[in-house]
């Protein structure tokens, strides 16, 4: 017992508070991992075994960058606090299933490498890890990254070889709604995820469902995917019609792309936003605007992953302008 | 139901070890070490010498000064010394050891029985300055000061503090059970004093039978007993005036400057005990937790028993503590060793094991943005904390508000990468003052160069 210690009368001395919360930083880090495996499981499903693949090496490939990084760094091996995990699972979630595995392995050593910790580490990054590795690969190999298998769940392999924004920004709406069969079938399709895309991006139910956990488990606020999906939804609405003004499909845009698993899981990641509530739903209605934008004026059918990364790199600036007002200023 | 203030955490508050626990009077033991510092002020000067004999309640310290608070022997015996023992907050202090001869007699005069409201204001102050009562909640700034406000700041309203939010500790609460009379009385004195008409009695809803107590023991009077939405730190002056006038008190100001004065449970009933029974103050109820201390208990001991002694009395320890705590979990003290003696300011005496604590290892800031939703004062805890690792202490006074953190403990309490946020903040309030000093010093010596130089030129 303590009888040595307590004769010796040397106890440990800090500053308070001499309690904490049971919360940690691998604790977060593998409830967002937990919070998307759903999707990513759907999407193996979807797309077949390649996708686990694709998924495995992004993971694996993040966690050893990470390691060696930090060994060349001298700093304490991290690779448990399931940081580097989260990174090559969200990276390889965001890439087109038939992806070469060598291109996912440089572009989770990008993320881990040179997006996080050529900026000092776990909490220094200013942009996503993981969409800066993808839009590596993006300006690296356009080709591999634009080209869409035909699905492999049955009776969905009337779908062309594109994405659904895809067909949109080439073909048109009346030509989306046809290849799906209608527009309630549509709608299905981007609900369940029965679609093509990237590999965890399209199956928006379990997406917010593993959104609505870490809402509930206090991550993250929910007022970032909401805002966010809001302002594309009001947007894609008023300007995405050709017949006019609010003629457009809203419902559509806001399960479309990689816009779920964007504003769920990559505006909310809570290094590369704003810290206040304030400062995040600026940073989320930011991020909503640009990706309207690009997909009704750009020359790509999507644009989550580079208007997050414009908001990331405007969030010091954000952050500067919505401090908290300290107590005791009015009365 | 009250609004709350905006902030705060909710610690789990670990009250069930002695909630249920009548208040024991603790045995006198063997010695008491009774420093001179026990208070925010003017240090005490010791007016009896090695080998006087002393009793109960007689006056052992005192200072002229007026911000400071006189020392009195709390058992009869003999000094036996007069010199630097351990203390909670200084490391070491000059105390004045004195020896039970087991008699356990007054001094001469008290206790005596008086009432208070034949007493003048002036009269009860001068009362309640020699008894050296300090706030007993842990701050131990001199009641008589906070009780006599300049003349400039119109008091309106006395606010009785029952939150006691800190966790573990359940001394007021057992208090306002089991002396309400004396809380009456001491909550009575000192609305005469201030001349207000208007008092509160803020409790924490996490102690109902409190609440029911106190409005049964204020019934008639003037008095509001409310109950507040149980959340850390409620108990904060400044949370609590906020929660229940909706007033806040101005950035580096004081209650007093929105017409409040707020006092704490354990102060009440010393002050009741001096006015009314001429009692000065030498005992408190303390309490004795944690999940190392074998029977947890609260207690009425007196001032200067040593840790060791108090924590005996619980019957020791049950398993070992990683930490030993002056005061509440959340703002209290870590102490090295069990030599410590029980303060004026000693609201608590905890024995925390490892799994109480629930400490890890300090990684860098995730930006979770949990400790801007924790600080009470809406601060960037996050941002003081990266400044004090970068020292940049200008900075986080002149951007970041440095000064108004009152070191809550909320943003460490919530931080999931474990960041000590109130140590850096300490550190940067510390170098602030270092940096003014160093100032201060700098312009002295050029003012007197320049004098010197003044003068060199008139004897030209």
């Amino acid at each position: 017992m303590a009888e040595a210690q307590i004769k010796k009368n040397i106890f440990t001395i800090s500053s308070s508070p001499h309690v904490h919360c049971d919360e940690s930083v691998s604790k977060i880090m593998w409830s967002v991992c937990l919070a998307l495996t759903p999707a990513a499981i759907f999407g193996v499903f979807n797309f077949g075994i390649h996708a686990l693949e694709v998924i495995i090496t992004g993971i694996i490939a993040a966690v050893v960058t990470e390691y060696f990084v930090e060994k060349v760094r001298n700093k304490p091996i991290t690779i448990t606090d399931g940081s580097a995990f989260l990174t090559g699972l969200l990276l390889s979630m965001c890439l087109p299933p038939d992806i070469p595995p060598y291109m996912v392995a440089i572009g989770s050593f990008i993320a881990i490498a040179i997006a996080k910790h050529s900026m000092g580490g776990l909490g220094q990054n200013i942009f996503n890890p993981a969409h800066i590795g993808r839009a590596a690969l993006m300006v690296s190999w356009p080709v591999a990254m634009t080209t869409w298998s035909k699905l492999s769940a049955s009776g969905v392999d009337a779908v062309t070889t594109a994405t659904p924004l895809g067909i949109l920004k080439l073909q048109g709406y009346s030509k989306l709604v046809e290849t799906f069969g209608g527009q309630g079938a549509l709608y299905k399709a981007m609900f369940l995820g029965t679609r093509n895309g990237s590999i965890g991006e399209t199956s928006t139910i379990l997406l917010v469902l593993g959104g609505l956990y870490l809402i509930y488990k206090k991550y993250i606020n929910w007022q970032i995917p909401v805002v966010m999906i809001g302002t594309v939804g009001i947007l894609t609405w008023a300007f995405g019609g050709t017949t006019g003004l609010f003629t457009g499909d809203p419902v559509f845009h806001m399960m479309a792309g990689g816009l779920v698993i964007g504003a769920f899981f990559m505006a909310t990641d809570m290094v590369t936003i704003p810290m206040t509530i304030n400062g995040q739903v600026i940073f989320a209605l930011g991020a909503g605007a640009l990706t309207s934008l690009i997909r009704l004026k750009g020359g790509y059918p999507e644009g989550v992953c580079y208007s997050i990364l414009l908001m990331n790199a405007v969030t010091p600036l954000i952050d500067k302008f919505t401090q908290p007002v300290k107590f005791g200023t009015r009365r | 139901m009250l609004k709350s203030f905006r902030g705060g955490v909710h610690p789990d508050d670990s009250k069930k070890y002695t909630a249920n626990k009548p208040i024991e009077i603790a045995p006198i033991p063997d010695k008491v070490f009774i420093p001179v510092r026990q208070h925010i002020g003017a240090p005490t000067s010791p007016v009896v010498q090695k080998g006087d004999e002393v009793k109960k309640g007689q006056l052992i310290a005192k200072s002229d000064a007026f911000v400071s608070a006189n020392i009195y022997a709390s058992i009869s015996g003999k000094v036996v010394d007069v010199g630097d023992y351990p203390h909670p907050t200084f490391g070491k202090c000059l105390a004045i050891v004195i020896e039970n001869d087991e008699k356990d007699e007054w001094v001469e005069g008290i206790p005596t029985s008086r009432n208070w409201k034949e007493l003048s204001v002036k009269e009860m102050l001068g009362i309640i300055r020699e008894a050296g009562i300090v706030g007993m909640g842990g701050a131990t700034f001199p009641v008589h000061v906070k009780l006599a406000p300049p003349p400039d700041k119109k008091v309106d309203v006395f606010i009785l503090n029952g939150a006691e939010c800190e966790p573990y500790l359940t001394a007021d609460y057992r208090s306002m059970l089991e002396n309400s009379d004396k809380v009456v009385a001491g909550v009575q004195i000192i609305m005469k004093i201030l001349n207000v008409e208007k008092a509160f009695v803020g409790i924490e809803d996490n102690k109902p039978d409190a609440i029911e107590a106190m409005k049964k023991a204020f019934e008639g009077t003037k008095v509001q007993v409310v109950g507040l939405p149980t959340k850390y730190p409620q108990g904060a002056e400044k949370m609590l005036i906020n929660v229940l006038t909706g007033r806040e008190v101005p950035s580096g100001g004081l209650p007093a400057d929105v017409g409040a004065v707020v006092q704490n449970v354990g102060t009440c009933i010393a002050i009741s005990d001096a006015v009314e029974r001429g009692i000065p103050l030498i005992q408190r109820v303390t309490t004795i937790s944690g999940g190392a201390i074998k029977e947890p208990k609260n207690i009425l001991v007196r001032i200067g028993t040593t840790f060791k002694d108090a924590i005996d009395f619980c019957g020791g320890f049950k398993e070992e503590p990683v930490k030993i705590i002056s005061g509440g979990p959340m703002m209290g003290f870590a102490q090295s060793n069990l030599d410590i003696p029980i303060m004026k300011g000693s609201s608590g005496i905890l024995g925390l094991t490892k799994n109480d604590t629930n400490e890890g290892k300090e990684s860098s800031c995730i930006r979770c943005g949990r400790c801007l939703k924790a600080c009470p004062m809406h601060l960037n805890p996050s941002m003081l904390s990266i400044l004090g690792q970068k020292d940049l202490y200008k900075e986080a006074k002149e951007e970041y508000n440095l000064f108004d953190c009152v070191e809550c403990g909320s943003c460490v309490y919530t931080c999931p990468a474990k960041r000590r946020i109130v140590q850096y903040i300490r550190y940067l309030k510390s170098e602030n003052k270092a940096a003014q000093a160093r100032e201060k010093a700098k312009a002295d010596k050029a003012k007197e160069k320049e004098e010197a130089k003044n003068k060199e030129e008139v004897i030209k």
